[in-house]
């Protein structure tokens, strides 16, 4: 903002922005002001490139692009919000908005239940401690493909495990992948066996945190264990439930990997799209249709799905404990 | 006297609240059962890969399944990697490339970053480090996807690991998680006294900060480690098959020979043993880190 010139101050380098604060030491004022004030820029500086590059210009390129109309001959034809409207009309696109959402409440629920029972489990004193704490977080280490596969395997309607188990109680096969429930059911299961683990690891991390005197008076005051449990462990708990269903919303509506190794790599999400979520939409509209608008649009609705669903889960969260 | 205040603590906590304060609650034969459910389940469909991974296809489609390792493991693996259309070696010395060098200079920025939000007072710092926080909660790799790739095509990185490498690096989360921890690990009064003693800040970040992080260093590092590892939507589209991640080639595996299930259970089998390995070299790490970051958060 300023322009004056301090006389003996070399300008190889670009200015400060806070130059007026410069601590008053003449003699060596270069190498203090390199060493003070333009450090920590230096310090963030790769963080920051990285996200001009690799955040900002894409996040901006999509806005852009999703105001033309790209295709496979190569023409581009601005659309306005042309793809926008487009999708809101677009058969394709809902069902893929459902099934993401469908996906996200059935494994999302009873994962959360049983992560914090899991770790009110955890929560106690026992032998073979970190044992039983790297057991249950056994499944975060399979890659999310590798865990595809096997429930892919158990799922088979001919050959799978569970199908075989289903038949002790005399149910007949069930074809996993060809309806939407059972196909979104599947999906669940997946996610919910590598995360239930490590969600209850977070809520064993928030418990722990609980200043014990309040169990304590809790106990003298004759609250049973489980009247405990759900008046000072979930409220207090609050704010590890919102890291965690944030994180849950966050990679549950941006559902890509477990779909698509169960239709064998394909994106197409089942002969009629049964369990194509919207990122598996995107893939498919960018990179097999090449309509890069039209990917472009619907990345921006995922977003503003993303923010409404995360808006409305903080507020869920909040008023837990908030009424108790 | 800790002997002494031991048995005290223990008899006031009997007298006063039966299993009242938390972790203190001795497991009950339920909670037993439960965990014990708990861990059977989460090591079955690991145990299921070895066991579909050592045997034949006809083994593998039998009713009922089996359920213990066959012999032909080596042959199977030994099938994957002369496997014509996955490529799998070149995937997996690829995936190791892309991790570790994500994985370092991810720490590395991290912690440099983390220093100077932590520690450092700098005009504009508090907005920029709340523009982190605000870039943590949008999805990046959805919402990216279709610029990055159009990058990488002006670039002519299409096929090459660099294209993975680069926007890899942009990790939000990691310069939330050092600046916690740095801010916990390095007392103000340390840097100050190290300012006094004429120190620069170059030198205190290699002196008094990272002996202090490294833990902090090191969760970070291993996180990173398996969050590229598994990744699978951006090198599925930046890359060929015929230079693939590990991923990348278990997808084409399970593409092109979707019915040999020994063959895709034993690539798939070799593409998590060097998580596990990691796993159980740092387990105890992998769990206080997540515990800790979940805390502050």
């Amino acid at each position: 903002m300023s322009l004056h010139v301090d006389a003996g101050q070399p300008t190889r380098a670009p200015m400060p922005p806070s130059r007026r604060h410069v601590r008053p030491r003449p003699g060596r004022s270069f190498m203090t002001w390199l060493d003070l004030k333009a450090a920590p820029y230096l310090l963030v500086s790769p963080y920051y490139l990285l996200f001009l590059v690799f955040g900002l210009f894409p996040l901006g390129f999509t806005l852009y692009y999703s105001f033309f109309d790209y295709d496979l001959t190569g023409t581009v034809e601005w659309t306005g919000l042309g793809n926008y409207t487009a999708m809101l009309g677009d058969a394709a696109f809902w069902k893929a908005v459902v099934n993401t959402l469908a996906m996200f409440v059935i494994a999302t629920v009873p994962q959360m239940l049983l992560a914090l029972l899991l770790a009110n489990a955890l929560n106690k004193r026992m032998k073979a401690q970190l044992f039983v704490r790297l057991g249950v977080l056994l499944p975060l280490v399979t890659s999310v493909v590798a865990v595809a596969v096997v429930f892919t395997q158990l799922y088979g309607r001919d050959w799978g495990v569970v199908n075989w188990v289903l038949g002790w109680f005399g149910a007949d096969p069930i074809d996993w992948k060809a309806e939407r429930l059972p196909s979104w059911l599947a999906i669940a299961t997946m996610i919910d066996w590598r995360w239930t683990g490590y969600n209850a690891i977070i809520f064993l991390a928030g418990m722990q945190t609980i200043p014990k005197d309040l169990y304590e008076a809790a106990s003298i005051d004759g609250a049973s264990r489980r009247r405990q449990f759900w008046q000072i462990t979930i409220p207090m708990l609050r704010p590890t439930m919102i890291f965690v269903v944030l994180n849950s919303t966050i990679g549950g509506l941006t559902l890509f990997s477990e779909p698509t190794t169960f239709y064998n790599g394909n994106v197409h999400g089942g002969t009629n799209s049964q369990f194509q979520t919207v990122s598996m939409f995107i893939f498919e509209q960018g990179f097999r249709e090449f309509d890069y608008g039209y990917a472009s649009a619907a990345a921006w609705l995922l977003f503003l799905l993303i923010l409404i669903g995360s808006a409305i889960n903080f507020l869920l969260i909040r008023r837990i404990g908030g009424n108790k | 006297m800790t002997t002494l205040s031991a048995p005290a603590t223990t008899r006031r906590r009997r007298a006063k609240a039966p299993g009242g304060a938390a972790g203190l609650w001795t497991a009950t034969p339920m909670t037993r059962l439960v965990l014990a459910v708990t861990i059977i389940i989460s090591a079955f469909p690991l145990y299921y890969m070895i066991v579909i991974a050592s045997r034949t296809n006809t083994e593998a489609t039998d009713m009922p399944p089996p359920f213990l390792p066959g012999g032909k493991l080596g042959e199977n693996i030994q099938r994957v990697l002369s496997n014509p259309d996955a490529h799998y070696l070149t995937g997996l010395t690829n995936s190791l490339i892309i991790a570790a060098t994500v994985t370092v200079s991810v720490v590395l920025i991290s912690t440099f970053a983390g220093f100077a939000f932590a520690r450092l007072n700098f005009r504009g710092g508090k907005v920029l480090l709340l523009l982190v926080l605000l870039t943590m909660m949008v999805p990046l790799q959805q919402m990216g996807i279709v610029p990055l790739y159009r990058l990488m095509v002006s670039l002519e990185w299409v096929g090459s690991i660099k294209a993975v490498i680069l926007p890899y690096l942009l990790n939000g989360f990691g310069v939330f998680l050092m600046t916690q921890y740095t801010q916990q690990a390095v007392p103000n009064e340390l840097v100050e006294a190290a300012r006094v003693d004429g120190a620069s800040t170059l030198r205190i970040w290699w002196n008094v900060v990272l002996p202090a992080v490294r833990p902090g260093m090191a969760v970070l590092g291993i996180n990173t480690f398996m969050l590229i590892w598994n990744d699978f939507m951006w090198p599925l589209i930046v890359l060929t098959p015929d230079n693939p991640t590990v991923q990348v080639a278990i997808n084409s595996l399970n593409a092109k020979y979707g019915t040999d299930y020994v063959l895709i259970f034993s690539g798939t089998l070799m593409s998590i043993l060097p998580l596990i390995v990691v796993f159980i070299a740092f387990g105890r790490q992998i769990i206080g880190g997540l515990m800790e970051g979940a805390v502050k958060a």
